[in-house]
């Protein structure tokens, strides 16, 4: 594996256009999630494209934003913060340096996509260049657009495989002014997700409801100072034992510690998964009988980020998820195949990936 | 398939055009299919005879999407109408593709669910229609359009071949369901789609407000973003839409230039705090009267009014086109006053009702198709305020799709380098172009 670096737009097209027969292209930038931006094979060059970073267009009054592929997401946190918006996917890894390209390539979510929806639900627009080295816009740059397909969200997910990204506009939202934590310590993944489901059950919307390994439930309001309170109440009365409430410092921080607990590992294999709060106990329990697996659920669990030991042959965790119809994507951990378990598409995938690139110089899905 | 194969000349020109009249085309054949095996048939024998073919909902396309081909096959999905299972504990719901929109939320009510994307042609249009035009609606501005909803799809290939796209589980690779939905029938049919439903709120608090401009009513759209409150619909209607509205409807809205509807929607501290913050928004946003509500009987009979604008403006002209344009939301202002002046400088009048809080824009152009030349004269107004849109940095369609309608303003948005790249992927998957032929993409 090499690496080439573009500085600009045309660079990243040049790369694209002169890719000889039987080499493959692979973008990276970051680099925050390996087990999708690197690789072992010496047929693959990395192309880095960290350099086309900046904001290009951010209107607040708008809540639309427009920023290279490159740029990295607390950038656009901090851009956004100003005018009291926010990435209402939460995007993992942005401490860390994750970029905007990154993450849509990804298809990664935070815990605070509960309440609106993942990047795949505020991807807007996305200039590209495809396998024969072209310059490609799809999409828009307004909230609403129904013109062509949706080829930005498309790209959510993409891995780098179906095209190098360079520009995204996302729609962005008011950030609700305060929040409220509540945590309990249920025992074991079960409890946590009969609580999980009472809490799903009431009329309170949450902002991030989780299961971390060993069944510790956290569940999120946002809104509006003194009505937030209220509603937190509301939802201490639906758990099973009385939760601790957290707020400000101390809130942020326990968010910070969990989800850096979930995604800062140099000895295991990082993967997220598919997941459903119905099969939440029975996955744990199938992945446990066999490797020393830990699973931290997020989003209602409807995913699953599973710390899968190295040693452990990454066969056996695909196995196990195709048998449950899961979907998973090696994040960190060997990248010589990050798409695992029940992988959709079909023939529809097979003939747009080709229609993309019909010369096979992205790396293959 | 017998009596569900109609090719009578009268069975066939019930489905000659679909909710923009402009167009109208006879089939060759219109198929009734009930189940999945015969949507599968059908296609393959479309395939094989290099027949083209049209999916088909309750027809309600206002941008030509379901307008039949010359000589080809009109697939109407109607039949395939069951909700094939409600799931309140992963809060999802698998249909088959002729299923009213409305029957969804029907189907999910008694678990305290719904599904959320609310086109105004909700109580007959169907969710493949929707999923196929990625249809929006008045509570998309919180709630999202169509394909944010729509967690997995099996579709039909125009080869007749039978895919799995997505998992009610989300997905964890390229996002095939996404690009599946708003393909406006190119890739195929989606015959079972299962879609993700939201709770139904515990609170619901609509408002009207009346100005003596759409200017002003603007102006407090952006005030109301500005604040940091996220309503679940900002629409306004302006004189002639209200207009219409009192003469058939009667939703006794407040008289005004220009009608601004917000609605909030969550559970009851969190609309109540909200509700301060708009009431006091509105009281000084200059408007002449205002009013609030949270009695679902008078919620029903605004948005009856709003939702039924479309079909109103019948009272007021013989025929009108929707348009569909989006403008960036801080540009509002502008185009409205733009479009003002091109309606008076063409003489024609125009409704406007539109999805504020989005940039969306439905001017309603009126006129008399039998009138000499007023047919066109319309549609050239309504292509002048594409332009407008694009030139403006927003988009031809909203919600309403390109079809047939808007295929020859695609590239005042798209490059040519743009297009061919959407006609390639057109093409790996539809070589022949049966699917939908001309819709989107002209025929090459």
């Amino acid at each position: 594996m090499s690496t080439v670096a573009a500085l600009t737009q045309a660079d990243v097209q040049a790369v694209v256009a002169t890719c000889a027969p039987g080499q493959h292209l692979l973008p990276v930038a970051g680099g925050t999630k390996p087990g999708l931006s690197s690789s072992s094979r010496d047929d693959v060059t990395r192309v880095d494209v960290s350099a086309l970073r900046g904001i290009l267009a951010y209107d607040p009054a708008e809540l639309t934003l427009t920023a290279r592929a490159g740029t990295p997401i607390a950038e656009l946190q901090a851009a956004l913060s100003e005018h009291g918006q926010y990435l209402p996917f939460d995007p993992p890894f942005a401490a860390a340096g994750a970029t905007l390209g990154g993450v849509t390539a990804a298809g990664a979510s935070g815990p605070g996509a509960w309440r609106y929806g993942g990047v795949r639900d505020f991807v807007l627009g996305v200039r590209l260049v495809d396998g024969a080295g072209r310059l490609i816009y799809a999409g828009g740059k307004v909230v609403k657009n129904a013109a062509g397909f949706d080829v930005p969200k498309l790209m959510v997910g993409s891995i780098g495989r179906l095209g190098i990204m360079l520009e995204l506009s996302l729609k962005v939202f008011p950030r609700a002014p305060e929040t409220v934590t509540l945590t309990c310590e249920l025992g074991d993944t079960e409890a946590a997700a009969e609580a999980a489901l009472a809490l799903m059950r009431s009329p309170i919307h949450l902002d991030a409801l989780d299961i971390a390994a060993g069944g510790r439930l956290l569940a999120r309001v946002a809104g509006r100072s003194g009505e937030v309170e209220a509603r937190a109440e509301r939802l201490a009365g639906v758990l099973p034992g009385p939760p601790v409430r957290l707020r400000g410092d101390d809130e942020r921080e326990l968010w910070r510690q969990v989800w850096s607990s979930v995604t800062e590992t140099d000895a295991d294999t990082l993967v997220r998964a598919t997941s459903s709060l119905p099969g939440a106990a029975g996955l744990v329990a199938a992945l446990a009988a066999t490797a020393e697996a830990s699973v931290h659920y997020t989003l209602g669990a409807t995913a699953a980020w599973i710390r899968w030991p190295r040693a452990a042959p990454i066969d056996r965790l695909d196995a196990l998820l195709a048998q449950r119809g899961l979907a998973g994507m090696v994040l960190i951990g060997s990248p010589e195949r990050p798409l695992i378990g029940h992988q959709g598409g079909g023939v529809f995938a097979e003939r747009i990936a080709r229609a993309i690139d019909p010369d096979s110089r992205f790396l293959e899905l | 398939m017998g009596e569900r194969l109609l090719t009578g000349p009268a069975q066939l020109a019930v489905f000659a055009s679909d909710g923009l009249t402009a167009f109208s085309e006879r089939p060759l054949a219109v198929a009734l299919p009930e189940s999945t095996e015969e949507v599968a048939a059908i296609v393959r024998a479309c395939h094989r005879a290099g027949v083209p073919f049209v999916p088909r909902g309750s027809g309600t396309s206002l941008s030509g999407g379901s307008v039949p081909v010359p000589g080809g096959v009109v697939i109407a999905c109607n039949r395939l109408n069951r909700v094939l299972r409600v799931d309140p504990l992963t809060r999802t719901a698998v249909v088959q593709p002729g299923v009213i929109n409305l029957a969804v939320s029907a189907a999910a009510a008694a678990h305290g669910l719904q599904y959320a994307p609310d086109p105004s042609s909700q109580s007959v249009c169907t969710i493949g229609g929707n999923v196929a035009f990625n249809s929006g609606g008045a509570h998309c501005l919180k709630h999202g359009m169509t394909s944010n909803h729509v967690l997995a799809i099996r579709a039909i290939l125009p080869d007749g071949e039978l895919v799995e796209l997505g998992s009610a589980q989300g997905s964890a690779g390229p996002d095939w369901v996404g690009m599946f939905c708003g393909s406006e029938g190119l890739f195929g049919i989606a015959v079972e789609i299962t879609l993700r439903l939201v709770p139904v709120p515990e609170a619901v608090c609509t408002a009207l407000a009346g100005y003596d401009s759409l200017q002003a009513a603007g102006e407090a759209v952006a005030r109301i973003l500005r604040e940091g409150l996220l309503p679940v619909a900002v629409e306004i209607m302006d004189a002639v839409a209200i207009e219409a509205a009192e003469a058939s409807v009667k939703p006794g809205y407040p008289e005004c230039a220009a009608l601004l509807i917000v609605e909030l929607e969550g559970e009851r501290e969190a609309v109540q705090a909200d509700r301060l913050v708009l009431e006091s928004l509105l009281a000084r946003s200059g408007a002449s009267d205002v009013r609030i509500t949270e009695d679902p009987a008078e919620r029903a009979l605004i948005w009856k009014g709003r939702k039924g604008a479309f079909s109103s403006v019948g009272w007021l002209a013989p025929d009108y086109i929707v348009q569909d344009g989006v403008v960036p939301r801080t540009k509002l202002g502008y185009a409205l006053a733009e479009i003002d002046r091109m309606s008076a400088q063409a003489g024609i009048r125009i409704a406007n009702v539109f999805h504020a809080g989005d940039g969306n824009l439905h001017p309603l152009i009126l006129y008399d198709g039998a009138q000499a030349g007023a047919t066109d004269r319309a549609h050239q107004l309504a292509g002048e305020i594409l332009r407008l849109c694009i030139a403006l940095g927003g988009s031809i369609t909203g919600e309403h799709g390109v079809g047939l309608e808007k295929r020859d303003f695609l590239p005042l948005m798209f490059s040519e380098d743009d297009i061919a790249f959407m006609r390639r992927i057109r093409h790996a998957v539809d070589p022949d172009e049966l699917s939908n032929r001309g819709k989107m993409l002209a025929m090459s």
